[in-house]
């Protein structure tokens, strides 16, 4: 446990710890409204803050949080309004927010692209102490959203149309839901990199799917699995030297293969349980009728 | 514009849409839409695909946008209507399920936000979950991923989750769309409790079906117009074409859904 006697390191777990809560608890409400791939793009659309933090001699966290939740607005706006060209637009947005980032970091004096990579893949040791200060603020306000309004997001990401009629503020939460995406794409940025944050939304969500049944069940596993990864690929880092991000992401999909491998004999599990408990009039597979079975026999 | 009786005075309807007209993209969907629904009243919207039916549906409830006309939900102004617990709406929907799994009673729980303040349930609304589920025949599956359900379950889901608000007022996109047969029966037999409680039904149908004893008016839209507003049609649409012979049952008859075996 040599590792916590570095501050660095005692900052990069902490960090990791509230990205491995936040991705999963926001990224939940994205794959249920089939938006998975939206934390990919606000990630392209931070690039600009990153920057702009640069090129201003300002906080890359918050500008980033600045350009990324500003990002996240248009990208919902587009959605309302844009329906037809809606994804040409969303993809001069992403693209446009990746070419501003480089732009302006090789504008900012003495920058280079060098500077941007470790906020592109993440890195342990630059997690600074007002960063800590930043992600732990930023973290709790995606815990307080996601906790706190679970019953109304869960409402509009399961069927925006119905949600309308029980009286939700729905383009509200529409736009709360992209803001904290957004502000999550900026907590995770340090640790696991404005490209690679996008997994850690989806990837625990998918992997706790393998063995839940529940909304409930699925967020809990998920953020499990996601302080998991985060935890330990922070530590594996550390040792063997390799980038966070890229760790951390890997040991995602490695759970993701585990839990899928484990859940598919307690699926078949489950299915024959159920098939034991069904009334006799309505079988889970076809069977043959007794008599015939019977003839079948007398007639080898 | 109106229809007759329901015009008059001393009954106030609890839809009433005057004049609407509704445009997707450029092409107008409604055009000029008059449609009453007074308390109590089982009304089905009928009409070939491409109609409307869905549409006018959707602009009662905010959905879609109106170009021109007025909608009043309970004599209320729909942009001024707030007491959304009244409204219970079950939309076109093959399946319940979203991205994520989900339990029967985490989605027929959405149902109750309309009457939590808050976001948060008490005792007495998941007690109405739990009746609301009875109602559909599905309180043994409560605690079941919806992905484990067959067509006609999602669909009782759906309705289940309408109905969790105790609603006056039930609004329904094809409810029997991809519904089995022991579905239906339970669905018409929910639907006639409600009716029978004075619950107020409005429904998109592409046929009458098991529910027809129930229905009191049709309403049958064609291109954006009313064509018909009156007593259920003999034969429209879908019962018009050939191979679809099967004989109306009415009044006092025994529950037919024969046609869809």
């Amino acid at each position: 446990m040599d590792f916590l006697d570095y501050a660095f390191m005692q900052r990069a777990l902490l960090a990791a710890v509230l990205v491995g809560i936040t991705a999963p608890a926001i990224g939940i409400y994205l794959v249920q409204r089939r938006q998975a791939l939206m934390g990919d793009g606000i990630g392209h659309v931070a690039m600009t803050g990153v920057g702009l933090g640069f090129l201003l001699s300002a906080s890359p966290v918050w500008m980033a949080t600045l350009t990324s939740v500003l990002g996240a607005v248009l990208m919902e706006l587009i959605r309302w309004y844009g329906r037809t060209r809606g994804d040409i637009a969303l993809a001069m947005l992403f693209y446009g927010g990746m070419a501003g980032g480089v732009m302006f970091i090789n504008l900012a004096p003495g920058g280079s692209n060098a500077n941007l990579t470790s906020y592109l893949f993440g890195s342990l040791s630059t997690v600074s102490e007002s960063d800590v200060t930043a992600i732990c603020l930023l973290a709790g306000f995606v815990v307080l959203v996601t906790l706190g309004l679970r019953r109304q997001l869960f409402a509009v990401s399961q069927d925006e149309e119905f949600a309308r009629v029980t009286g939700l503020p729905v383009r509200a939460l529409n736009l709360l839901t992209a803001v904290t995406a957004a502000v999550t794409v900026t907590v995770a940025m340090r640790v696991v990199g404005l490209l690679l944050v996008s997994a850690l939304m989806v990837v625990p969500v998918a992997a706790a799917q393998q063995l839940s049944r529940s909304f409930a069940a699925t967020f809990a596993i998920a953020v499990a699995i996601g302080v998991s990864v985060t935890i330990g690929g922070t530590i594996t880092s550390y040792y063997q030297d390799v980038p966070p991000g890229a760790t951390i992401v890997l040991l995602t999909i490695a759970a993701f293969m585990a839990l899928t491998a484990l859940a598919a004999p307690l699926a078949r599990r489950r299915a024959r349980a159920a098939a034991a408990g069904q009334p006799a009039g309505d079988p889970a597979e076809c069977a043959i009728p007794a008599s015939r079975e019977a003839d079948g026999t007398v007639g080898v | 514009m109106g229809v007759g009786a329901l015009d008059e005075p001393g009954i106030e309807p609890v839809i009433s849409l005057r004049g609407v007209r509704a445009e997707l993209g450029s092409r107008p969907v409604l055009r000029g839409i008059d449609l009453t629904v007074a308390r109590g009243e089982v009304v089905a919207l009928l009409g070939a695909n491409g109609s409307g039916k869905s549409t006018a549906i959707r602009t009662i409830i905010g959905q879609v946008p109106v170009s021109a006309g007025d909608i009043e939900l309970f004599g209320t102004d729909r942009r001024r209507f707030r007491d959304w617990a009244r409204v219970g709406y079950v939309p076109q929907r093959t399946t319940a399920a979203g991205g994520v799994p989900a339990t029967v009673t985490e989605i027929v729980s959405s149902g109750r936000l309309s009457r939590a303040r808050f976001g948060v349930l008490r005792k007495a609304d998941h007690a109405a979950v739990r009746r609301a589920l009875e109602l559909v025949g599905m309180a043994d599956r409560a605690k079941d991923s919806v992905n484990a359900l067959s067509g006609g379950q999602h669909q009782r889901v759906l309705i289940a989750r309408a109905l969790a608000s105790e609603p006056q007022l039930l609004i329904m996109d094809e409810p029997m769309a991809g519904v089995d047969l022991a579905s239906q029966e339970v669905l018409a037999q929910t639907l006639r409790e409600q009716v029978a409680q004075g619950t107020t039904v409005l429904l998109v149908l592409h046929e009458l079906g098991p529910l027809e004893p129930l229905i009191d008016r049709a309403v049958v839209l064609r291109d954006g117009c009313v064509l018909h507003d009156g007593p259920p049609p003999q034969a429209v649409g879908q019962h018009a074409l050939p191979g679809h012979d099967h004989v109306h049952p009415h009044e006092n008859e025994p529950l037919r859904t024969g046609l869809l075996s």
